[in-house]
């Protein structure tokens, strides 16, 4: 039976991350994510779960931490947000590489400077190049059922790779949202034991983790960790398909909200969708073609999927929640227009820059970005590709 | 996941490697032929050898063996060639390109 709650994407995640017991989780804290550790050390203290929680004096060391107990043979994560991911940078290669399928709950909060704790996507981003397999939340639920997934994804033996459950930072890791939660004992089953076949804690068959690779084969090994990564989309959609069964809510590598007969599409990563969804059925309302894609997967990018979904589209604009500098947009641009690119589109596609260090979005901003694919539409030209939404100008 | 240690010569491809390069098993080291680094080698003169062994403890990798007393040829499956062994014999017995 599952049961109806009320609690923050944080709370949601703690409660998920209890129901799995993994067996080691180094923490530091760090706003937003500092509530998921917090929440989990009362587990440990109340004898709720069998988890080794370790205290440790940073994210440098919450990371390297979790990468020997992956390697260990021990299920692991840690938690984190912003500026601690960016302490993590080191880090992560090395757990993608060495093929370690441990889970970081990431709360995004846009990297410093200037210094700000509120949501943009700027700390995962940054990592989107790492080897990590990124998956982000639009919601509570969202966040809570990601991370239950989480482990049968990393795990699966066709992939073998970290994993990342990203949520908005604050804007749902903080708000409280009606939820349904699943039975502990269906939770349990669904994610199964972890049986790695090679671990250093294994008496029968020592091993060796990490060696160094001279330039004969650097280039093949890191070829070799991309062959995990292109079994990723399938695993996520077969889990899905799992977890469907076990709780009927069903989930892709991307969502598609009213995208049927749709001229006009946003495509845009977390909480603002929901944002969307609302200016969308306005929209809809007054007979207007709007429909919206919503990203999970996030890396691997389903380039292919996404290109297919748009591909009556007239004018698409995608939204991105972190900079990057390139003078021509941000990273979700750049893997939309690539994809776009090479299936041929015809699509007029404009990227905007919108929610840096939590600006708000409101339905009305959406509302312009939609009025604003409609003048591309009649114009018959994007204008300027590169854009910013809620900016003071 | 078994490590098969002889596929990973300098020419293996990519579907040959461990994943994550994760090596199983222990003293496969001695499977690993680290010979192949090096394009010189030592070599010794058997005639001014005078089995004094002050070179096999000098190898850092191990690579001159000694039984029965006396030092064996070199272990050239693992010798990478760095000529200390040439200067460790007092007796001009070993030789090798560059090493003086």
């Amino acid at each position: 039976m599952s049961k109806r709650e009320r609690l923050s994407g944080n709370e949601a995640v703690a409660i998920a991350l209890r129901q799995i017991n993994p067996d080691v989780f180094p923490a530091f804290p760090i706003t937003p994510s500092t509530e998921i550790p917090q929440y989990f050390a009362s587990y440990v203290a109340n004898g709720q779960v069998d988890t080794e929680f370790i205290p440790v004096e940073s994210e440098h060391s919450s990371m390297s931490a979790a990468i020997g107990a992956s390697a260990a043979g021990a299920r692991a994560l840690t938690a984190t947000s912003s500026c601690g991911l960016a302490f993590m940078w080191e880090e992560l290669y090395i757990a993608a590489s060495n093929r370690l399928p441990l889970a970081l709950a990431l709360v995004n909060r846009a990297l410093s400077g200037p210094i700000n704790i509120n949501c943009d996507h700027s700390d995962s981003m940054g990592a989107r190049d790492a080897g990590w397999i990124q998956i982000y939340a639009e919601n509570n639920q969202e966040a809570y059922d990601n991370m239950v997934q989480a482990y049968r994804i990393a795990e699966h033996k066709d992939v073998r790779l970290p994993i990342m459950i990203c949520q908005d930072g604050f804007i749902t890791s903080h708000a409280v949202e009606n939820i349904e939660l699943l039975d502990d004992a269906d939770v349990k089953k669904f994610v199964g034991e972890y049986e790695p076949e090679t671990y250093l804690l294994n008496p029968e068959c020592p091993a060796a983790v990490g060696p160094y690779s001279i330039t004969d084969y650097y280039f093949e090994a890191k070829r070799n960790q991309a062959e995990g990564m292109r079994h990723v989309p399938q695993v996520v959609l077969d889990v899905a398909k799992e977890f469907a069964a076990i709780s009927g809510r069903e989930y892709g590598l991307f969502e598609e909200y009213r995208m049927d007969g749709a001229e006009r599409a946003v495509i845009i990563i977390g909480s603002a969708a929901g944002t969307t969804k609302d200016a969308i059925d306005a929209l809809r309302e007054k007979g207007e073609k709007v429909g919206m894609i919503k990203i999970r997967l996030y890396r691997p990018f389903p380039a292919d999927e996404i290109a297919d979904a748009l591909k009556n589209v007239k004018a698409v604009a995608i939204m991105d929640r972190a900079e990057s500098y390139t003078n021509h947009g941000g990273p979700l641009g750049a893997d939309v227009m690539a994809a776009l690119f090479r299936a041929r589109s015809e699509a007029l596609a404009v990227n905007y820059v919108y929610g840096l260090g939590g600006r708000d979005v409101r339905v009305t901003d959406m509302e312009n970005v939609y009025a604003e694919l409609q003048k591309i539409i009649d114009d018959g030209d994007a204008g300027e590709t590169y854009r910013f939404m809620g900016i003071r100008e | 996941m078994a490590t098969d240690i002889s596929k990973l010569g300098v020419k293996a491809k990519w579907q040959d490697l461990t994943e994550g390069m994760v090596v199983a098993g222990a003293g496969t080291s001695k499977e690993f032929l680290t010979g192949e680094w090096t394009s010189v080698k030592p070599e010794i003169d058997w005639e001014k050898c005078k089995q004094c062994l002050l070179c096999a403890p000098a190898c850092p990798d191990s690579c001159i063996p000694v039984a029965d007393k006396k030092r064996l040829e070199f272990d050239y499956d693992h010798c990478k060639g760095c000529g200390i062994c040439v200067k460790a014999c007092p007796f001009g017995a070993i030789t090798m390109e560059g090493v003086k």
